[in-house]
């Protein structure tokens, strides 16, 4: 494996310029920075955020007349997957209390507390139970659990990374919770990286005031996520997990609550009609859909399936035209395709480089603006490398570091990505890597409040899929804490509800008949049918030979 | 969204670029024949076995997860023309060769155990009797071999033959129960259960507790930090901004729990 010969031959002109930039950077020279106007002008062109293209107002909904990505747009403008009219909602294949859509870390926290409140769960999920972000998130999970700290400075850090934009109510609720959050797994049996002497470990991270960084190896998430998901098993007589199953639509009753979901069976393609007192929705994020086509660090399933069903009952969302993107994907080899590559590369003195092997950006600009800059290289000037896959990318000249630091420093400061690359031939102390901006995270989602309620009674909210906690820019570590927090806020909250003595009524889909007339009336031409559930990545050419689908399609 | 959006390459310029998860084969690429459960395709090299699956037109409803190496969605085994030796990976994480026979292995059935983690006792006993198959362990070691994650199998098992729970812990901590080592067993042991119950019962008694923690627990329910998060969500920007801009960093070397700021009003 490791790098084809035409890419090895486009190494040397990596090789060729790089006498004369280690040089620049041993006297402290580098590429100069933007101004602040530059930085605004190439980040409304480049930016997927700013651009005008690529993005339109929606014409329906509760967010009716705002802007968002045309992919977003398109599944808040979409139909049902359900003929409402076909349904038979006379009578429920299933029964419960809480009804929880999403078997990630949030729905499974939630989960939990919902049995602890004496509630009878059902878990809907479209993968398996486990399959989500969450167990994806290597980094770690904030909160201020030391003596230095405080929920306090876990809000002012907060507010400060998302530019004073996050919602203050949901803010303070995540710095108050997350410390009780981190003892809670602690309970369950996580096991954090401590002190010989039971301390939690904690590290610094981008825009933090005290360490407050807890982390389990490098698979915070996926610890965090097998315990969670151990613990649900083993209450298997009152949380019933029901695995590619994915809700396509939410049920109300005739008194207009939350109360229930038609779920598919992905292999059987059957619907089931479940009746529950309370609905909570933890489906994650978007990164799926590839938004501009960027590659994602996101698991399979995330395609915004929540935010596209609560939309339809009538629950907004907020900040969901604001996406992060991380400036340093993997683009080669195929198989780290989107996965991150630490900032701390740059910081350590790699430089960013076109075809030519020359520098065309200060390699440290803030993410935002670097993303925009790789995007106008590449795309707009030309000067991106194709890999035998047809993706485009730029060098990241990680050679540099051990030059300028001594040899080794490769191995010690970036093991895993080391490892990660040189199980696929490539030794990046030796050989640069070639990245591209990668889509990340849904900044923005349903519109909650801070005990997790969405504006439809009975409807609940948590992780990925709600919007405000984050504002428009997410701090490292704040998510694995929202998916806890307000997991564990929303189960608590919906298993109350349902214990409360809420009656369920006649159930009705009138909702999306109304949100179809209302698609018609705006004159919303051919809407995409969604949730889309999977992203389809078959190529033109297959898609060309299913000639059945076109008939079918025409029916 | 079924068809799948072509996703155009951006505005300004012509060049084709692949976007997404969806490869585009440039002019000239190589392609090597794979045999996916038998059935011969071609490929462009360097693709995963994944994407090699989704070229040719399938689409994972079962075999696919988080697409990076740490979900165990896509355990594949497969052998190569001609080679009698089974190989184990990822389906997200290993190249295709050429001639590669593979098939997907995405759920294996295995016992699991159902316990009380408040009720149950940290010991080596409390595993012998939820998984009392344990002792059928041969030490063939095909657990080891198979495991796509390099985790020394057969040692934790061993260790917990040998009633060290904080080894097993220790050990399997890589483990992404996929399901594997199970599928090669002899005993027929579910190697990944046994080691999940071993981690949380390290996790919860064996392993130290965050006393400090403890205490930050009893300060936020006794309410202490109400009144501070209630004036800080009245601030205007203006305040926020100023706090904000006075904070005082941590120092990077100082150890955990051992340096205090000089303003403590917020604390």
């Amino acid at each position: 494996m490791g790098y084809t010969p035409e890419l090895k031959e486009l190494i040397k002109r990596v090789e060729a310029t790089r006498p004369a930039r280690l040089e620049m950077a041993r006297r402290g020279e580098h590429y100069p920075p933007l101004s602040l106007e530059e930085r605004e002008e190439v980040l409304r062109k480049y930016h997927p955020d700013y651009q005008k293209e690529g993005r339109r107002i929606v014409r329906v909904g509760p967010n009716k007349g705002e802007l968002f990505q045309n992919e977003v747009a398109d599944l808040l403008e979409s139909r049902s997957m359900v003929r409402p009219e076909k349904v038979d909602l006379s009578e429920a294949d299933y029964d419960t209390d809480v009804l929880i859509i999403g078997g990630g870390g949030a729905g499974t926290a939630a989960a939990l507390m919902a049995t602890d409140h004496g509630a009878q769960v059902i878990m809907a999920t479209k993968l398996r139970h486990g399959d989500a972000n969450t167990m994806m998130a290597e980094g770690g999970i904030q909160a201020a659990t030391q003596e230095c700290d405080s929920p306090f400075y876990h809000y002012l850090d907060t507010m400060g990374g998302g530019h004073f934009t996050n919602r203050p109510d949901l803010v303070a609720a995540l710095a108050h919770d997350a410390p009780l959050s981190i003892a809670w797994l602690e309970e369950l049996g996580v096991m954090f990286n401590k002190l010989p002497d039971g301390r939690l470990d904690v590290r610094h991270f981008g825009g933090s005031c005290r360490k407050r960084m807890h982390s389990a190896g490098d698979m915070t998430g996926a610890e965090i996520m097998r315990v969670l998901r151990d613990e649900a098993r083993n209450r298997g007589d009152r949380i019933r997990v029901l695995e590619f199953s994915p809700a396509v639509e939410l049920l109300l009753d005739e008194e207009g609550k939350c109360a229930g979901a038609v779920l598919f069976n992905m292999e059987t393609r059957e619907c089931y009609i479940v009746r529950s007192k309370a609905v909570i929705l933890a489906t994650g994020g978007f990164g799926r859909l590839h938004i501009k086509g960027f590659a994602t660090t996101n698991h399979y399933g995330a395609t915004m399936d929540g935010v596209v069903l609560a939309y339809r009952a009538g629950v907004g969302n907020e900040y969901l035209y604001s996406t992060q993107y991380h400036p340093t994907g993997v683009a080669y080899p195929e198989q780290n395709v989107g996965l991150l590559i630490t900032e701390k590369v740059r910081g350590l003195g790699a430089h960013v480089l076109n075809i030519d092997g020359e520098q065309f950006c200060f390699p440290l600009e803030p993410r935002d603006v670097e993303t925009a800059e790789l995007i106008r290289e590449a795309l707009e000037r030309g000067k991106g490398i194709v890999t035998p896959t047809g993706r485009v990318g730029l060098w990241l000249d990680s050679p540099m570091i051990d030059l300028l630091h001594g040899e080794g420093t490769v191995r010690k400061e970036l093991p895993a990505k080391f490892i990660q690359f040189q199980r696929h031939g490539i030794d990046i102390s030796k050989e640069p890597m070639l990245v591209f901006p990668t889509l990340h995270y849904q900044n923005g989602g349903i519109k909650i409040n801070e005990h997790a309620e969405t504006s439809l009674p009975g409807l609940y909210a948590a992780g990925e899929v709600v919007g405000g906690i984050h504002g428009e820019n997410r701090l490292m570590g704040n998510s694995l804490q929202d998916i806890i927090t307000f997991g564990r806020r929303a189960g608590a909250r919906a298993a109350q509800y349902a214990k409360s003595g809420v009656r369920i009524k006649r159930l009705t889909l009138d909702h999306v008949v109304k949100f179809e007339k209302e698609l018609e009336e705006a004159g919303v031409e051919n809407p995409i049918v969604a949730p889309i559930l999977l992203p389809d990545y078959s190529t033109e050419d297959v898609r060309g030979r299913r000639w059945m689908d076109g008939v079918l399609e025409a029916e | 969204m079924a068809e799948g959006r072509p996703m155009q390459a951006q505005q300004t310029q012509e060049m084709k670029v692949a976007t997404g998860d969806r490869p585009i084969l440039p002019e000239g690429a190589r392609t090597v024949p794979i045999y996916i459960m038998g059935k011969r395709y071609e490929v462009p090299e360097t693709l995963t076995i994944m994407k090699a699956m989704e070229y040719v037109g399938y689409k994972f409803v079962r075999g696919a997860g988080c697409r990076g190496g740490i979900c165990g969605a896509c355990s594949t085994v497969y052998r190569k023309a001609g080679d009698y030796k089974l190989h184990f990976g990822l389906a997200c994480q290993t190249v295709v060769e050429p001639n590669m026979y593979l098939t997907q292995i995405p759920f294996y059935p295995a016992n699991r155990a159902v316990y009380d983690i408040e009720e149950i006792e940290p010991t080596a006993d409390s595993v012998y009797e939820l998984y009392p198959e344990l002792f059928r362990c041969v030490a063939c070691n095909n657990c080891t071999k198979a495991c796509p994650m390099g985790v020394e199998v057969l040692d934790y098992i061993s260790a917990l033959k040998q009633g060290d729970i904080a080894r097993a812990a220790q050990l399997s901590f890589d483990c992404i129960q996929c399901g594997l080592c199970a599928s090669r067993c002899m005993g027929e042991l579910p190697q990944y259960h046994i080691a999940q119950l071993a981690r949380r019962l390290y996790g919860k008694y064996i392993q130290p507790r965050a006393e400090h923690l403890k205490k930050r627990v009893e300060e936020i329910l006794s309410g202490k930090y109400d009144a501070m998060l209630e004036e800080v969500q009245r601030m205007n920007r203006e305040e926020l901004e100023k706090l904000y801009e006075e904070r005082e960093r941590e120092p990077d070397l100082t150890p955990p729990g051992a340096w205090m700021p000089k303003d403590i009003r917020y604390l």
